[in-house]
């Protein structure tokens, strides 16, 4: 079992770069006044047709017999469903897969986020090849970190390899996601409702 | 975009970082944490955050910390492939962030392997 949220986030994103996407986007909707909030994890990867599809929630079946995809999913289903929440995968072939978890924050069973900014870190400087967008959204204000925008403010990819690269940007996406928290400032968080 | 503001700090930090890893010869060290659902799991997320952090607290520029799957030994995960130029590749096992600050100062700095860490060795 997975600690929380953001190992879980880590974890599902690693399907994803299995599944040889090029682009990844982590979404996390927080509704403060619902107590609910919902991970959606989109790739364009290779996608799944609807026979391994019906298949990965399943750990009996899929931790063993497909290498595509591991525990990962059973558990963030488990832990989503555990607490009043819901989970939905939508995968077709060639077009990628999208992963989305809802859960009830008030519910005694909610795993906590843990530490999004190492989850973040981890695979920038674990596959700097990819694109990687992450959106924090909370009550309609967000966060957004895109590793090409990051890639072009660093001049090269091989950068993103380096530790004082990941320290910084790890204190950086932590200031923001505090900010955010708090209620946001003009500076960081954009009004983009959707 | 004050976020570009931000972000051009970031440059500052990789050109400094750079300037150093020019002034050093020779091939790079490479350090490598297995971050599959059974690494992720055993803790191979934090033994990455803690091998990122004594390297920055100990000023090594010269090395890249890069990830990879499930490495297929799940049973020893987290694991931690040290490979330095011209030398066997080192595997280590069980690796908590409490043994970082040990490999990093006898294998990355004095070049000794950590005996009683390693579970294997790729020539």
């Amino acid at each position: 079992m997975l600690e929380d949220l953001s190992h879980s986030i880590l974890d599902i994103a690693e399907n994803a770069v299995n599944a040889e996407a090029t682009k990844i986007v982590i979404e996390i909707a927080e509704k403060l006044d619902e107590n609910k909030i919902t991970l959606t994890v989109s790739d364009n990867g290779k996608g799944m047709d609807e026979d391994l599809l019906s298949r990965v929630s399943d750990p009996f079946v899929t931790s063993r017999k497909t290498r595509r995809v591991g525990l990962g999913i059973p558990f963030l289903r488990q832990a989503a469903e555990g607490c009043g929440g819901f989970f939905e995968i939508r995968s077709s072939p060639g077009k990628g897969t999208s992963v989305m978890a809802s859960f009830c924050t008030d519910h005694i069973d909610c795993p906590p986020m843990g530490d999004l900014a190492a989850t973040l870190i981890t695979l920038l400087l674990g596959w700097p090849d990819k694109r990687w967008i992450f959106r924090y959204k909370i009550n309609g204000r967000q966060f957004e970190l895109d590793s090409d925008e990051i890639v072009k403010v660093l001049g090269d990819r091989e950068s993103l390899h380096s530790c004082e690269v990941a320290a910084w940007l790890k204190g950086w996406i932590d200031e923001n996601l505090s900010i955010l928290r708090l209620g946001g400032s003009d500076q960081y968080a954009q009004d983009k409702k959707s | 975009m004050p976020k570009i503001r931000n972000l051009e700090d970031l440059r500052k930090v990789k050109e400094s970082a750079k300037d150093l890893t020019a002034a050093r010869s020779g091939g790079r060290t490479h350090i490598i944490v297995g971050m599959g659902t059974c690494g992720i799991a055993a803790g191979a997320r934090e033994v990455m955050t803690a091998i990122l952090a004594e390297l920055e607290k100990r000023g090594i520029k010269d090395v890249a910390v890069e990830t990879t799957g499930c490495i297929g030994m799940c049973q020893f995960e987290p694991l931690v492939d040290v490979i330095r130029p011209g030398e066997p590749r080192i595997t280590y096992g069980n690796v908590s962030p409490e043994d970082v600050p040990r490999i990093v100062a006898e294998h990355l700095i004095n070049g000794n392997v950590v005996a009683d860490k390693v579970i294997g060795r790729t020539d």
